[in-house]
Formats: C-alpha cells, structure tokens, sequence
C-alpha cells in the first residue's frame, strides 16, 4: 500500500515539474514566434473536416499555431446540424474538437465568413498555409419542374430545421399529408424517413428543436416512399440506417417483392457490407408477410427518376411526382439507371430531395471544379496554388461517414507538415497569423467569437435542454447567439 | 530530457483519461436513451450494457494479473503494455495514451469504425461473440478482414495474454455514403 502511495506521489511531482516544462517551452515557442519562425496554418470552416485537420497538425509539430475560421458564432458544422438528434453518440467526436479548440496552440474565431468578411488572398497573406475545409453548402438540384411548390424541400434545409440551422429556422415545413416521398437512398434520405416516423416520445429526449418537435406532434405523415434511380444492389445507404428504419416501433417496411427478382442469386458474389445490407433488406420482404400490426410503413422503391412534380387543383402545393421507369445497363457499383420510356405517378403531400449535397466555390482566386463540385487537388494539396490546402467534402466530394472525413482530414495535414519540413512551404517568412485578420476585421466591423464565447452558447443550450429533458435546446438565431457570447 | 519526456508522456494520459471518464459518463446518458428505445430487443440491451458497464472489474493492482498485449501501429512499430482483464481494447489504447491517429472517434458507442483491430486467426477465435451492430459498424472500416473486430468491443481476459493485435492501414477508400455520419 505504501508502494502504490509513493508511486502516486511521485507521479504527482513529475506531473507538475512537466507542468511546469511545458509553460516554460510554451512561453519560449511564443518568443520564438514573434521572431517569425512559428509555422501558422488557418483553417476555413469548422466542422469535422477543420477540426480533424487541426487536430493533426498541432500534434504534428509542437511550434504550430492554427486558426479555425467559422462562419456561424458555433462549431462543429454538421456534426452539430448535420448528424441526426437521434444518433448522440455520434455527436461524441465534439469531446475530441472540443479539446482541440481547448489547446494552446490553437483559437477558434467563429462568426467570421472567409470570401466575405475576408479574401482568402488576405488569409495567404497572414498565414503560411490555408486549409480549405468547408463542405459542401449547395444542393444537387433534380432539374425537373416543379421545384418551387409548396411542399417540396431540400433534405439539406429539411435537416437543418429539425437541427436547428438558423438560415433554416423559418421552414416550417406543412406535415399535414398521409404519404411523403423522398427522393434519394443515402443515409440523409434515412435520416429525414426515421425522424419523421419516429415516436415523439423518444424524440422529445433528444436535442431536436423544440419547433420541430411541435411540428412533428401535428405531423400526419403516415407513410414513406424512398426513392432510388437504380436497383437493391446499387442503394447508397449503410446498414446500420436500414436496421434503424427496421427497428421503429409501430412502423412496417412496405416493399415491392418484384424489385428483388434474382437478388437472392446474386448475393454469394457480393463484398461483404453489400451482402449483409441486401440480406437485411430481403428478410423485410419475409417479416412483412406475417401482416403485424403497425400504423406507420416505409419502403423503397427502384429504379425510379423524377420527371416533374404535379401540383395540387390550385397549382401551388405538390401533389405527387412523375417517376421515370428505369432499368439497369451493367452491374454491380457501376451499373447505370436507363430510362424506360414508360413512367409512373406517385402521389405525395411533402416530397424532399435528397439527392446529395454539393460544394460551391468560395472565392475567385480560389481554383474550382464545376463539373465535380470540388476544389482540385492532389492528396489536399490545391492544383496551381502554394500554400493552399483543402480536407474533407471540398477536396473529396459530399460522401462517407465521419471516419472517411477524419481520414482524409489527417492526410492533408500529413502533407502540408511534409511541405513545410521538405521546401515547397517557406517558414522563414514571418507570418502575423490571426492578429493580421483580427485587425483586417475589426476595421470591417466584424467580431469574431472565441471558443470561451461559444462555451457560455453551449451552456444556456445546455440549460434550457434541462428545462425541457434534453440534452440541449439550440438557440436558432444568429443574433441572439452573439449576445449570448457577448455579455 | 528523459525525465521530462516520460512526464510529458504521463501528463497526456492524465488528460486524456480524465476527459475520456467524462465522456463515458455521457456515453451512458446516450445509451439510456437508445436502449429506451429499444427496450423490446433482450440481445441489444446486452450489448450495449457490454461495452459500458460489465466490463469495467474491479482489478487489484497487481502485476501477475496484467494481460499483455502487441499492438503492430501503422507504421509497423510493436507497441506492447500490459492492461488490466476487463478493460476493453479501447480503454487500452486511451489509458496508455497510445499513439493511434483517430482511434476510438465515437468513444466505445458502435457509431463508427475507428477502433477497428485486426487479430491473428486463433484469438479471434476466442473472442466472444459478434452483434449484428458491431458487424453493421465493421462494414464501414478501412480494411476489413476476416479476423477484425472493434477494439471497444472485446474484453480482456487472461487466456488473451500476450495476444498480438494490429492496426489496420487508413488510407484505404470504404465504400462511399452520402455522408449523414
């Protein structure tokens, strides 16, 4: 006993004298800094993509300093408004950002909009490296008429609603229709399909806006079509989200026996995360023959591309969708939808696009892709620009779970840390980094918020949650936000 | 030097540990909330009891009951500790702050693939069985094989002693989602 005392003892010593080695080093690598030898990197945009980024580098190199840019007074971009209120465990990669955002080498400035605010030719200017990481704000539009109509809305503004996205605050979207298609089968058209089935009573513990949830008590939608434009084999959701559809209480899956014909043959060749998704949705079709009783069903249905969208008697409400009939050129991943000529009609009250998210450009000096949506590049490293980096969907394209982002995040940190250790990045320059743009905006007028400032956010977000039972409820507007942080 | 590097070292597990036991405590939170949820299904209640309670054993601290374990990292290198039966292969790698990029990115509540492991051929064989929600998780992970399991997942044991776990590559493509997480 008394061993393990002295050993704690002196684990507690050399926990201090460390302590006291790192303020030391600190303080000398700010010395340093001034001198104009400490590399600093900013970060455009502040969601997973940024963080895992700047998680990499300041662990990388020990004298870096970098900046994450946020365009929102929040962090955390999707995670925070992208991740559905029902998977928190998801949400745990925050207590990872948050520790970021909490080193000493790194500041967050929040309520900044890089391309407005400031140039990204202003940020080249004070830093020795740029990360562009900030997804992908725009929509793939389905380019059929009938967009506009009432009833008809974007998976994109859709989610940020029930998660509590400002721009999205005034949706409002009208549930008061039995049946809603989506159209798209990747896990944000699942996500929207099990938010709008699930129980209230579950819902109501999670951090989904209080408006939503009011929303939702009033919801009629009683039934889910999602629609794909190619078959089973090809559906560009996981598993994990079809079981979730499954497993809703009170909800049946309601699907088309005939869109599986021959599946079951062509199962043995299948990778494995293939074969088990498409073996989860076969055993759908043979639950659902015992007729249990549910008063909510979900189904996909396949090979089906929008044509138009028909309005209600009065012209202004969606009414249904027109579907082209498809078939399948090729097979497996590669196969493509071609149309029929034949088509269908669908009727719906609510129809939502989720068709995927796509980046839009952010600056003109900045090089941009319009036919893949992204920012050029190779491993991260923009195309014809030094000192320009990009991670996550800007560099890759709107797909993967947060793993592919982390990933590819921790692969463009690795290669601008080689830049900087090989040549093509010049440390000697000195860099004023953050003090450069704090001044650049404060001549603007704009004031950025801290990471101490978004903490007080979290924690009236965290207090009105507990008045309600949730983990949190989102405070909705920008302004109301600031003066949170600011007082 | 040295001295101060094995303190630095010490420092980063204080942390670390300290902001992963209050994460935990949240994990827990979530984890009420799913298995309210999902109250009707017995074997999904296990499973998610597994990975935050039943593993934690109270281990006295004595050496002869550590297991050892070799973790081959990315880059090759053979990390090897010895961690207490009970503890999961994540509270492993957190505890004793080895140095795996990104590992553990959900903390232990099966919503990603982070702590993916790949074992030789006669441990996986001892491991326990495997849930469909690990295996649903398992299909997202960077080079997937035969024998990988999920580090938060498997308990130590003593008949695992001086096992050899490896680090799977990340540079791999998975097959691509649209990215709702």
């Amino acid at each position: 006993m008394r061993n393990i005392k002295t050993a704690f003892l002196s684990i507690h010593r050399l926990l201090q004298a460390s302590r006291r080695h790192r303020a030391r080093s600190l303080s000398a690598c700010r010395l340093f800094s001034s001198y104009g030898s400490s590399p600093k990197v900013c970060i455009v945009g502040g969601g997973p993509a940024g963080f895992y980024t700047a998680q990499h580098l300041l662990k990388a190199r020990g004298d870096m300093f970098v900046d994450i840019y946020e365009r929102l007074p929040v962090p955390f971009g999707l995670v925070r408004f992208g991740v559905a209120p029902d998977h928190p465990e998801v949400k745990n990669v925050i207590n990872t950002f948050t520790q970021t955002a909490q080193h000493e080498r790194c500041s967050f400035l929040g309520n900044v909009s890089i391309g407005t605010d400031v140039s990204v030719e202003e940020l080249k200017k004070a830093y020795h490296a740029v990360v562009l990481s900030y997804g992908a704000e725009g929509n793939r539009s389905m380019g059929v008429s009938g967009e506009n109509l009432a009833g008809v809305f974007s998976a994109r503004d859709f989610v940020g609603w029930y998660n509590g996205l400002p721009i999205n605050k005034e949706l409002l979207p009208d549930l008061n229709c039995e049946t809603a298609v989506v159209l798209g089968q990747g896990n944000v058209a699942l996500d929207v399909a099990r938010i709008l089935l699930s129980p209230l009573d579950f819902l109501k513990r999670t951090d989904i806006t209080q408006q939503a949830l009011e929303s939702l008590k009033a919801s009629k939608v009683r039934r889910i079509l999602i629609v794909g434009r190619r078959g089973p084999l090809q559906i560009a959701c996981t598993i994990k989200e079809v079981r979730e559809m499954i497993n809703l209480p009170e909800t049946k899956a309601d699907m088309l026996p005939g869109d599986f014909e021959g599946i079951a043959e062509a199962l043995k060749d299948l990778p494995r995360p293939r074969k088990r998704l498409t073996e989860l949705m076969l055993k759908t079709l043979k639950v659902d023959e015992g007729g249990q009783k549910a008063s909510n069903l979900w189904g996909f249905r396949f090979l089906r591309s929008p044509v138009k969208l028909l309005p209600d008697a009065d012209g202004k409400r969606v009414a249904g969708i027109r579907l082209a009939v498809n078939k399948l050129e090729g097979s497996g991943e590669e196969a493509r939808a071609v149309p029929t000529g034949q088509t269908q009609d669908l009727e719906c009250g609510l129809l939502i696009s989720s068709i995927g998210y796509k980046s839009l450009p952010i600056d003109p000096s900045v090089p941009f892709d319009p036919h893949t949506s992204v920012v050029p590049n190779d491993m991260g490293r923009v195309s014809q620009t030094a000192g320009l980096y990009c991670s996550g969907w800007v560099k890759r394209g709107p797909t993967g779970v947060i793993a592919t982002t982390m990933n590819d995040s921790f692969e463009t940190a690795r290669i601008l840390v080689k830049d900087m250790e090989s040549g093509p990045l010049d440390l000697s320059v000195n860099k004023a980094g953050s003090q450069e743009i704090t001044m650049l905006l404060q001549t603007r007028g704009v004031k950025p918020v801290s990471f101490s400032e978004w903490e007080k956010i979290n924690s009236e977000e965290v207090r009105r949650g507990e008045a309600l039972g949730k983990p949190r409820e989102k405070v909705l507007d920008v302004e109301e936000m600031l003066k949170i942080a600011w007082t | 030097m040295s001295v101060c590097m094995g303190a630095r070292r010490l420092v980063g597990l204080s942390l670390s540990r300290s902001s992963w036991i209050l994460s935990r405590g949240a994990n827990t939170s979530a984890k009420t909330l799913s298995s309210l949820r999902r109250i009707s299904d017995p074997k999904k209640d296990r499973i998610q009891k597994r990975d935050i309670t039943s593993c934690n054993v109270v281990q006295p601290l004595r050496s002869e009951n550590k297991v050892t374990v070799n973790f081959i990292n990315r880059d090759g290198e053979t990390i090897t500790v010895k961690a207490s039966p009970g503890d999961t292969l994540l509270d492993v790698v957190v505890q004793q702050d080895l140095d795996i990029d990104g590992y553990g990115a959900c903390e232990g509540t099966l919503a990603c693939s982070t702590c993916h492991l790949i074992f030789e051929e006669e441990t996986y064989k001892q491991l326990g069985p495997i849930s469909d929600e690990e295996m649903d998780m398992l299909d997202l992970a960077y080079g997937l094989t035969d024998t990988s399991r999920l580090g938060c997942q498997i308990c130590l044991t003593k008949s695992l002693d001086g096992m050899t776990v490896r680090v799977p590559e990340s540079s791999a493509d998975i097959r691509q989602s649209d990215g709702s997480a």
